[in-house]
């Protein structure tokens, strides 16, 4: 098999843009490993609109967004594989991966760039008691079903989560003729944009039940009918138990980086985000392995994945040509008071360029009113903003300059939270 | 007289909105904490728009289905009529990305097109 100096992991938003600004800053060997048919990953099935605001000032369908990738990675003739798998990542940064007209093949590159994305929620992991009938789909399964493959799954719907895939699905099965009867969402606040809530529910009479679980699934063979009741203190209310005759049950229920193959290279994650930990580079704990977009941590808008695996495309050109990780003091990152993690968890001010700028992307733990996010470098304040409102849904970016790094280089952390405004 | 309730999506904060309507004009806008709010709540209650997104059947290509969009907002009473009327569209491959799959779609005088390449198989 044909050696390439960087091998990009996954073929969606964050592999294409890794690939294309790899190339760019001047990575001439780069191979892109796409498990599924074509490249796009998960944007192929987001038929919907609202991608590219922020990148291309317009706004795009999921196919629309990643073609302009995916044009790009052709112009620029970057070689990729599709319906190619990756079973197994060394430590040393051999990629084990097969495919059909390959069969089983090793590259040994000098680096990786993990673009697996994440995978949602299943059943599975949710404590739902019940039968196991057939009718019950994570959203985003139904969403390929729909809009790739062209079956609806089902015409009775109650939908668990009122996370973003969930609620599109509410108005994507309603516009296909299914009726939507409701949807419930455990936490008192939506998971959801705002936009989606309105546009996806409220335009189609859809209501959305906060504090709301399924606690029961009827039906044996396929899906007959869900008990929701209200939830109070994390436990089910007797008493408040409603019954909708369905036969389906779609899951919006979070979704979780697929790190079975950064786990296998000896990535050190970090538990909070389920990704790996990372300093100002992209760079996991193995020097020459970067990663971003989903599979580093979950992103609200894809315009964000596509900036953070530009940056690991050209900190990964860096370490090419370069031919080692540089080695400088690391301040470690620390979060509270509501923020609930930071990617990413460590800091090298003296690699950065003087007039870089670190974005410092997190989220936090509730819905929040009135606050000032607050950065400090030990003792000292280097940065503050104020923020209106802050939800669990949104992910927060705070812009760092490296020359105010620089300049506490010596700190021996670095501390993210929030402060009363 | 009558008050209609909305949720302003101008930003995350969600605004709860009341609109006071007299016939077809808006008297007033309240709940908003900025002036998106006010002009959200002036074009949802006088001519509320949508981009409809939805998908047709394609014959002889490597995929079943081609995504498809309204070209510009249509009318939101109009949505249901749209997608019902690309219910019976069939579409042969190759299609390209931008092209027209139907010329005006439900008398809203908007193109409706493809997001999406398919190759022929």
């Amino acid at each position: 098999m044909k050696e390439y100096d960087l091998v990009i992991i996954g073929g969606g938003p964050a592999g294409l843009a890794a690939a294309v600004a790899a190339r760019k800053a001047g990575v001439e060997s780069i191979l892109i490993l796409e498990r599924d048919n074509e490249l796009g990953g998960i944007l192929n099935q987001c038929i919907h609109s609202g991608f590219g605001l922020h990148t291309f000032q317009e706004e795009l369908t999921g196919p629309e967004y990643a073609g302009r990738f995916i044009d790009q990675v052709k112009q620029l003739q970057i070689p990729y594989k599709l319906k190619t798998m990756v079973l197994d990542l060394a430590p040393d940064k051999t990629v084990t991966a097969m495919n059909a007209e390959d069969g089983l093949f090793q590259i040994h590159p000098k680096a990786v760039i993990l673009a697996m994305g994440c995978r949602e929620r299943p059943r599975g992991a949710l404590n739902i008691p019940g039968f196991r009938p057939a009718g019950i789909y994570t959203a985003g399964t139904a969403q390929r079903l729909v809009n790739m493959e062209g079956y609806l799954p089902g015409r009775n719907v109650v939908i668990l989560g009122s996370g973003d895939i969930g609620l599109i699905m509410a108005r994507r099965m309603t516009l296909e003729g299914a009726k939507v009867h409701v949807v419930a969402e455990l936490m008192p606040y939506s998971g959801g944009l705002k936009r989606n809530i309105v546009q996806c529910l409220d335009d189609f009479g859809i209501p959305l039940k906060l504090s709301h679980t399924v606690v029961d699934i009827q039906g044996k063979e396929r899906v007959e009918g869900v008990t929701l009741a209200r939830v109070e203190n994390g436990k089910p209310v007797p008493g408040t138990e409603e019954h909708y005759p369905c036969d389906t049950l779609l899951l919006s229920c979070g979704l979780i980086p697929e790190n079975e193959l950064s786990r296998s290279a000896g990535v050190t994650i970090n538990p909070v985000t389920n990704g790996p930990a990372v300093n100002e580079s992209l760079e996991t704990s193995i020097p020459g392995v970067f990663a971003a977009g989903n599979v580093l941590h979950v992103h609200d808008l894809v315009d964000y994945v596509s900036e953070e695996a530009a940056a690991a495309g050209v900190h990964a050109a860096r370490y090419i040509s370069q031919g080692q990780s540089p080695a400088g003091k690391e301040i470690p990152i620390r979060c509270e008071g509501g923020v609930r993690y930071t990617v990413p968890v460590s800091i090298r001010p003296q690699e950065l360029e003087t007039d870089a700028v670190v974005p410092l992307r997190f989220r936090v733990g509730n819905v929040y009113q009135n606050k000032r996010i607050v950065v400090y470098a030990g003792e000292t304040q280097i940065f503050q903003r104020k923020a209106r409102v802050l939800a669990p849904g949104e992910m927060e970016t705070v812009n760092l300059k490296a020359s105010v790094l620089q300049e506490h280089g010596d700190a021996p952390e670095i501390l993210v939270k929030l402060e009363d405004a | 007289m009558k008050k209609v309730n909305l949720i302003c999506i101008g930003c995350p904060l969600g605004c709860p909105l009341t609109v006071e309507m007299e016939g077809d004009q808006v008297l007033s806008v309240t709940g908003n904490t900025c002036k998106n709010g006010d002009k959200y709540a002036r074009k949802e209650m006088t001519n509320p728009t949508r981009v409809i997104t939805s998908t047709v059947r394609v014959t002889g290509g490597k995929l079943a289905m081609v995504s498809v969009k309204t070209a510009s907002d249509v009318p939101k009473g109009k949505i249901f009529d749209c997608v019902k009327a690309l219910k019976s569209v069939d579409i042969p491959a190759p299609v390209h990305m931008g092209q027209v799959i139907v010329a005006d779609i439900a008398g809203t005088g908007v193109p409706v097109i493809a997001t999406k390449n398919v190759d022929a198989c």
